[in-house]
């Protein structure tokens, strides 16, 4: 079990211009949350299915005795699986009370990244819908879509 | 500067609450017995209590009314204010403010009411009838035998309270002496406490310490001087205590004095400490115990839920260990795993135990609501309950009070008689109504019993051929039982009239569905003209459950053992066609058979010929499904599956198995 990338950091005399996150994959492209709100990474557990729920909804695992349910954003956006199976994760994320996970093909690293990097957009980059992003990072000539979790698992 | 007490907001709520639900009963037993000193003395410390608690919080409206309530309350004390049923009436009513503002307060976060109406009445209950002192006391102290002589007690070191006068007049009443005692201890003796102990003892054998000075927790500690005084009740003459207290050694007693209690008057200092050695003249005579109070922790259910999810990880770890033990084989760990296994079985129970709370917390909001409706009814009923020690986890707990109100409701509307047609049926005036609870294996029983009209099954028929329920034809075949179940259909009310009581469109089918809800039952047995009788089963928890452990193709799922009849292995020669529906012949019946690898799509193919048939019953109709094999029977711990999956249809919950993975529980209900 790997524990939250970076939770004991010094505090840093954070930038309040500065957001750290999380970079991930999912099919070709790379995405990024938040950092604030990332609980725990995760090599893939045991997935339980859940007979006769949505489609995007992958399971539910058991994480120290908590039942999270684990949502998978491939076949809520229609993105190829991609990398090695080795490679993919489970990321739990926790906002209010609420603690979910999706599937990804790949965690890549955590970022700090300047908020005045983030771009507000209209354009769609990827496969996902404009309302569910916040943004389009740009790190040191990479795209990062930032998601909007609250809007996805609304 | 107003310090932040948002904090305990919740705390105060809660406390407020548990308050109240107490004012009230005491309230009632004090209704019912008005010398019941006792209740008196618990409805003043409650009261005292929230005025302190609402004045802290900064709620000054609520303050401002227990402090008037406390104010007749005093009165009553000091027996300068009868106990009436008018000043009880009021006094409920103030509770019943208290209660609008408390929940106003939860609400809103905001105190304020305007409570002069009351305040207007309890200050004319006080006023008004100062001057019944007299009668109050001749009515404790025996009029005749007033001894005219010794009035020399004048210099006792003692101060009396309006409490400790009533004690005491009651021993003088059942011809106990009071006695003043000053005993000297020996100036060089090394352990003070313990002979003070020992005199406390010597006294005890016969006779009661009403007080010491200095407090008996002061002389325990030694700290006193050379002497002490006490006060005590006795039937022994002074010389037979003096001459056991001189017995023990470094004792002496230096005075011994009778004290008449005519020539006793308050002493009218409000705030006096409290006293030390309380003895209470009914429990000494009674040869009774003063209950205990028990000490408590007040903790947020969210951290037991926490603790059990703990317990139930280290359970599950356990059963890991013992699967790599069986494999290697290594004696070394089998034997700790054992212990291991030995002591996460006790946690666990304790843990439940932790979450259990007596339906006492439920019972207790009754007799009051049984009172008022009795009194608006104009019926006469005597409230009785059974067993509200009887422990429910706190889950089943929080949901079980509403369909009780409505029983009991039922049972004063409809149930009971008016006195004058009990009288014509030659049954007491007064009708009793009971609320039992106990105790029995898995289960809680809850039983609300009437001697009431009775269920006319008839009446019940007609009413539901009236409404469309059910027909004719089918009427005619219906048992007596059935024609009374028919009660729990929804949409069926009986009352003629509609009340305000009962009978406002909310039926039993909602009473019903509650508590099938919390995987209980309910059923009701009748005799008409002699009174009714609804039954409810509840488990204990919610939490756990003993549920059957089954396997469709490669996934496992637990069927909760309530709802499972029996099982069987089949064959797929033994499945028949009907009418398109797959059924087995089960000794002689029909049953119709679901494969539950369909219903739950389970993606992989059937592997072996195996099949097992576990009998389920939903709505008193028996099903059959179809699965691969029967691992077993087991304790689960429920877990919810969260915000995100509620209503899956089919799915009531999930479990951790001992293996780490996650498992679901079937819902029997909504599988089909």
């Amino acid at each position: 079990m790997e524990k939250a990338l970076v939770t004991d950091n010094e505090q840093p005399v954070f930038d309040s211009e500065e957001i750290q996150v999380v970079a991930f994959k999912l099919g070709e492209e790379e995405y990024a949350v938040e950092i604030v709100y990332v609980q725990d990474i995760n090599r893939l557990l045991n997935i339980t299915r859940i007979p006769r729920s949505e489609r995007h909804i992958e399971g539910v695992i058991n994480l120290r005795g908590n039942i999270i349910p684990i949502f998978n954003l491939h076949t809520r956006f229609n993105l190829q699986a991609s990398g090695n199976e080795e490679d993919k994760r489970i990321i739990v994320f926790q906002y209010d009370e609420l603690k979910v996970g999706i599937l990804v093909d790949e965690v890549s690293e955590v970022l700090k990244i300047k908020k005045d990097e983030v771009e507000a957009t209209s354009k769609v980059y990827g496969s996902i819908e404009v309302e569910h992003i916040k943004g389009i990072a740009k790190f040191e000539g990479r795209l990062l879509i930032l998601l909007d979790l609250f809007k996805i698992f609304e | 500067m107003k310090m932040d007490m948002s904090q305990y907001l919740d705390i105060f709520l809660e406390e407020s609450k548990e308050h109240l639900g107490n004012l009230n009963q005491k309230l009632l037993d004090l209704e019912k017995n008005s010398r019941d000193i006792a209740a008196l003395n618990e409805i003043f410390r409650a009261a005292h209590t929230l005025k302190g608690m609402s004045s802290t919080m900064g709620f000054e409206d609520l303050a401002d009314l227990t402090h008037h309530m406390e104010d007749v309350l005093v009165d009553f004390k000091e027996g300068t204010l009868q106990v009436d049923t008018r000043s009880i009436d009021a006094i409920f009513k103030c509770f019943d403010r208290i209660q609008t503002i408390i929940e106003q307060i939860e609400t809103s976060g905001n105190g304020e009411l305007d409570n002069s109406d009351l305040i207007y009445i309890l200050q004319s209950i006080k006023s008004g009838s100062t001057d019944s002192l007299d009668i109050e006391e001749n009515e404790i102290i025996s009029p005749d035998n007033l001894p005219e002589e010794s009035t020399e007690n004048t210099e006792s070191v003692f101060k009396f309270s309006d409490y400790d006068l009533t004690v005491l007049r009651e021993a003088d009443v059942r011809d106990f002496k009071v006695l003043n005692l000053r005993v000297e201890v020996a100036p060089d003796s090394l352990m003070k406490s313990v002979r003070a102990f020992m005199v406390f003892k010597a006294i005890e054998e016969d006779s009661e310490v009403i007080k010491s000075i200095p407090s008996a927790q002061d002389l325990e500690e030694g700290k006193f001087e050379d002497y002490f005084d006490m006060l005590i009740i006795s039937k022994t003459d002074s010389d037979s205590i003096i001459k056991r207290l001189e017995s023990i050694s470094e004792i002496s007693v230096f005075s011994i004095t009778e004290i008449q209690v005519e020539s006793l008057s308050a002493d009218t200092e409000p705030e006096k400490p409290e006293i030390e050695a309380i003895a209470d003249v009914d429990n000494m005579v009674a040869g009774k115990k003063v209950s205990k109070t028990k000490q408590t922790v007040r903790v947020d259910i969210d951290r037991l839920d926490n603790l059990m999810n703990l317990v139930g990880e280290l359970v599950m770890h356990k059963g890991r260990l013992e699967q790599i033990g069986a494999t290697e084989k290594l004696s070394d760990l089998n034997e700790t795993i054992e212990q291991i296994d030995r002591i996460s079985g006790d946690l666990q129970s304790v843990v439940m135990k932790v979450r259990m709370v007596p339906i006492e917390q439920v019972f207790n909001r009754f007799p009051r609501m049984v009172r008022d409706l009795s009194k608006d009814l104009n019926k006469e009923i005597d409230f009785l309950i059974e067993g509200k020690d009887t422990e429910l986890d706190r889950t089943v707990i929080d949901e079980i009070g509403d369909p009780l109100i409505h029983l009991l409701r039922n049972a004063i509307d409809h149930g009971i008689e008016l006195p004058a047609q009990r009288v014509k049926f030659g049954k007491p005036t007064r009708g009793t109504l009971m609320l039992r609870a106990r105790h029995e294996g898995n289960n809680v029983y809850i039983e609300v019993e009437d001697d009431g009209a009775g269920i006319d099954p008839e009446r019940i028929k007609q009413k539901a051929i009236e409404k469309g329920l059910i027909g004719v034809r089918e009427a005619e075949e219906m048992s007596r039982e059935e024609d009374i179940e028919l009660l729990f259909m929804p949409g069926f009310s009986t009352a003629d009239q509609v009340t305000d009581i009962s009978g406002r469109g909310v039926g039993l089918d909602v009473v019903k569905n509650k508590i099938e809800a919390l995987n209980g039952e309910i059923n009701v047995e009748s005799k008409l003209g002699t009174g009714t009788k609804f039954k409810i089963k509840l488990p204990l928890t919610l939490a756990i459950i003993q549920a059957l452990m089954i396997s469709v193709r490669d996934e496992i799922y637990a069927v909760p053992l309530g709802s499972v009849d029996e099982t069987t292995k089949i064959t797929e020669a033994d499945i028949k066609m009907i009418q398109n529906q797959e059924v087995i012949m089960l000794r002689g019946n029909v049953l119709p058979l679901y494969r539950l690898a369909g219903l739950l799509e389970v993606p992989a193919e059937a592997t072996g010929d195996d099949m097992y048939v576990v009998v389920v019953r939903r709505a008193d109709k028996q099903i059959g499904l179809v699965v691969d094999s029967l691992i077993g029977q087991q304790e689960i711990v429920i877990k919810s599956l969260g915000k995100l999956l509620t209503g899956v249809p089919g799915i009531a919950g999930a479990i951790v198995a001992g293996d780490g993975n996650v498992r679901l529980i079937l819902d029997i209900a909504t599988l089909f």
